[in-house]
């Protein structure tokens, strides 16, 4: 797995709080029995009308094309456990989300798949918003690290579960094979479990 | 030491600390459905590995299952390519399947418990964010993203963090026509839809132990529309009692057995929580939420809230709700017309739902121009409504009687919204375009309060119709 340390890019800003999984992605595209197309799906209802034809949404955008900084508000991601959320925006090209808090299944999802989510004091995501949206095409330095985000002449500071950061930085935020390595002491542990022997007849 | 439920199963389900600081949880019983699972199949088919603990698996069809008919092929080809891809998945991984042909399908939160496989002292995860109903019995619950449930398959485990614990202390009996939804959105309301980040929450008080089972569940199901990473209660008597004879509960002296390591599972009376909240509800009444987020209600009385005089965090939501629900502030919501009437969904579909819906129907007939339907939980749960006659109370008042599956919670099947229709419906979200109309607007509330709106084609409250 790559080490994820530093994400430079354009960033793009969706602004409000509580913006939910359905709204990420409307479960009506969600019966595709792979991620492939998820990324044509993101922000569906807000970015298409009925007919296919464009809204104004930053996704939609040319000035954002090409973005992987997301820059969002509070609880981002709330709702539903669909993975489909995360793997739309990654698919969509986003790399790393900033915001001033995120759902926690939604961030645990991201993670799974190598987007950082970050968090940042709410002043500090808005003046990035107000930066991204007036200068759309200046390159973002994200830096795990440091846990610094720098724009233009600016920099913030950044926050992340320390435990994430770490398995982002050495490369190992894909769980699988240290989960299947575990197996043998998984078993003996299951062996202890009164459900799992006692209460057979 | 004292200690509280959620520390205890933590503690024995907890085979590693990681390097990292996470825990590696070894969940007792995964349970998987059509929607989030098949990615987690194929990535492991793709790898060459197998299922380490298939028979703590149970995998089940809600999402995508059309209620009118469950005759294959479905009608639509994307559902049927989902369904049969489970149907595969099950068989090559070796784990057990209810389909519709089982007798024992339906919406996965209902089953679990239902066949007694949920379990107090489990930790149980699924690739669903309501698997929190599961707390109910005193079992920590998590829903689970699907490179979780590929983790799961793979190795019956789990990397996460450990949650800090909020203890939710409710006294007060609520009045008639007063339910477990009612207390669920108050609470919500009152903590906020993010208000549960980083927190288990632990339901606790006279009010939930006179709650019934059910009732229970209501209230775990939606921790999650609090922002909690769980939610539960305590195991008691009821517990114990309702997982009697259950299809997957020990037997005979093993059940007296199992009984008492449950109850032992009990936070202990001196335990200690991170957080403590108290509320009495015994001056509650129902509610109905106004807007685009399960925190946005207020009780049937009231009016709905000035987005101007609300703490500055919350008026850009109020004020996009409003446009949305093309509601007025300051008006009242009782009245507020709807088109369509939804019983049903992991929320408030299991018996006790239906019965407390019906005793509201029994004897009217629903609004002229209002599509109503119930659709239950699971197909025990339809069997048994139709062994009391409820099915013939719904439909002999015009509501249509259905076949199981989740439906127009989230509106993955034929069962939707059009355009800006106005749904009651006692499911759990009501975010934009979550009953599968962009425009289509929800508003939450009690199964007998839908029942009252269907019947009066408009927001009424239920009190006064017992």
């Amino acid at each position: 797995m790559a080490k994820i340390v530093q994400i430079r890019g354009k960033g793009v800003a969706v602004i409000g709080d509580d913006i939910d999984t359905d709204r990420i992605i409307p479960a009506r595209y969600m019966t595709e029995i792979t991620f492939e197309n998820m990324g044509r799906y993101a922000f569906y209802d807000v970015r298409f009308n009925a007919d296919g034809s464009q809204k104004e949404h930053p996704f939609n955008d040319p000035a954002h094309k090409g973005a992987s900084i997301l820059m969002v508000n509070s609880n981002f991601g709330c709702g539903s456990s669909r993975e489909h959320a995360p793997q739309a925006l990654l698919r969509y090209g986003i790399k790393a989300i900033v915001g001033e808090s995120f759902a926690e299944i939604f961030a645990g999802n991201c993670q799974m798949l190598g987007v950082a989510c970050v968090t940042a004091k709410p002043q500090d995501v808005e003046i990035l918003q107000e930066f991204t949206e007036k200068k759309p095409s200046e390159i973002l330095n994200l830096n795990l690290e440091t846990k610094k985000l720098l724009f233009g002449q600016n920099s913030i500071s950044l926050e992340m579960a320390e435990s994430r950061r770490a398995n982002m930085l050495n490369g190992s935020w894909d769980t699988l094979a240290m989960l299947v390595s575990a197996l043998p002491k998984t078993r003996e542990n299951a062996k202890k479990l009164p459900y799992m022997n006692d209460f057979k007849q | 030491m004292a200690e509280n439920l959620f520390n205890k199963v933590w503690q024995i389900h907890e085979v590693a600390k990681l390097p990292n600081g996470e825990s590696q949880l070894y969940i007792g019983l995964h349970l998987v459905h059509e929607v989030t699972s098949p990615q987690a199949f194929a990535m492991l088919t793709e790898k060459g590995i197998k299922a380490a603990f298939p028979d703590r698996t149970v995998a089940t069809v809600d999402h995508i299952v059309p209620t009118t008919s469950q005759q294959r092929p479905f009608g639509d080809r994307m559902a049927e390519a989902m369904m049969s891809q489970i149907e595969k998945n099950s068989k090559e991984f070796g784990i057990r399947f209810y389909g519709p042909g089982s007798g024992k399908q339906g919406i996965v939160h209902v089953i679990g418990p239902e066949l007694g496989l949920t379990q107090p002292g489990m930790t149980i995860a699924c690739g669903d964010s309501h698997t929190s109903t599961h707390g109910a019995f005193g079992a920590v619950a998590f829903g689970i993203g699907t490179s979780q449930v590929r983790d799961v398959l793979a190795s019956q485990c789990i990397a996460i963090s450990k949650p800090k614990v909020r203890k939710i202390e409710v006294s007060g009996k609520p009045g008639k026509g007063v339910y477990a939804k009612d207390v669920i959105l108050k609470l919500i309301e009152r903590l906020g839809v993010n208000g549960g980040i980083g927190f288990a929450y632990e339901y606790c008080g006279e009010t939930f132990e006179q709650m019934s089972m059910e009732e229970r569940m209501t209230v775990c199901n939606m921790s999650i529309e609090g922002g909690a990473r769980a939610g539960y209660a305590n195991p008691d008597r009821k517990t114990v009692e309702f997982l009697r004879g259950r299809e997957f509960s020990p037997k005979g002296e093993a059940f007296e057995r199992a009984s008492k390591w449950w109850l032992s599972m009990a936070s202990d009376t001196d335990a200690k929580f991170d957080d403590i909240f108290k509320m009495d509800v015994s001056k509650l009444e129902p509610m109905v939420t106004w807007g685009i987020n399960p925190g946005q209600a207020i009780p049937v009385t009231g009016n709905i809230p000035d987005p101007k005089e609300m703490p500055s965090g919350q008026m850009q939501s109020a004020q996009e709700a409003l446009e949305h629900m093309g509601f007025r502030a300051g008006s009242g919501i009782e009245g507020a017309k709807i088109d369509v009437a939804f019983i049903g969904s992991c929320t408030n579909s299991r018996i006790c739902d239906l019965r407390e819906a019906a005793k509201i129907v029994e004897g009217r007939k629903v609004a002229q121009g209002v599509k109503a339907l119930v659709v239950p939980g699971s197909q025990q749960v339809a069997m048994q409504a139709q062994k009391e006659g409820l099915d013939r109370i719904f439909t002999a008042a015009g509501f249509e009687w259905r076949l199981a599956g989740c439906s127009m919670c989230l509106a993955m099947n034929p069962d939707k919204l059009a355009g800006k229709e106005m749904c009651a419906s006692s499911s759990n979200r009501n975010f934009k375009g979550r009953q599968g109309s962009a425009f289509g607007r929800t508003m939450l509330m009690s199964p007998a309060m839908v029942a009252a709106a269907a019947i009066n084609g408009k927001i009424t409250d239920v009190r006064g119709m017992i």
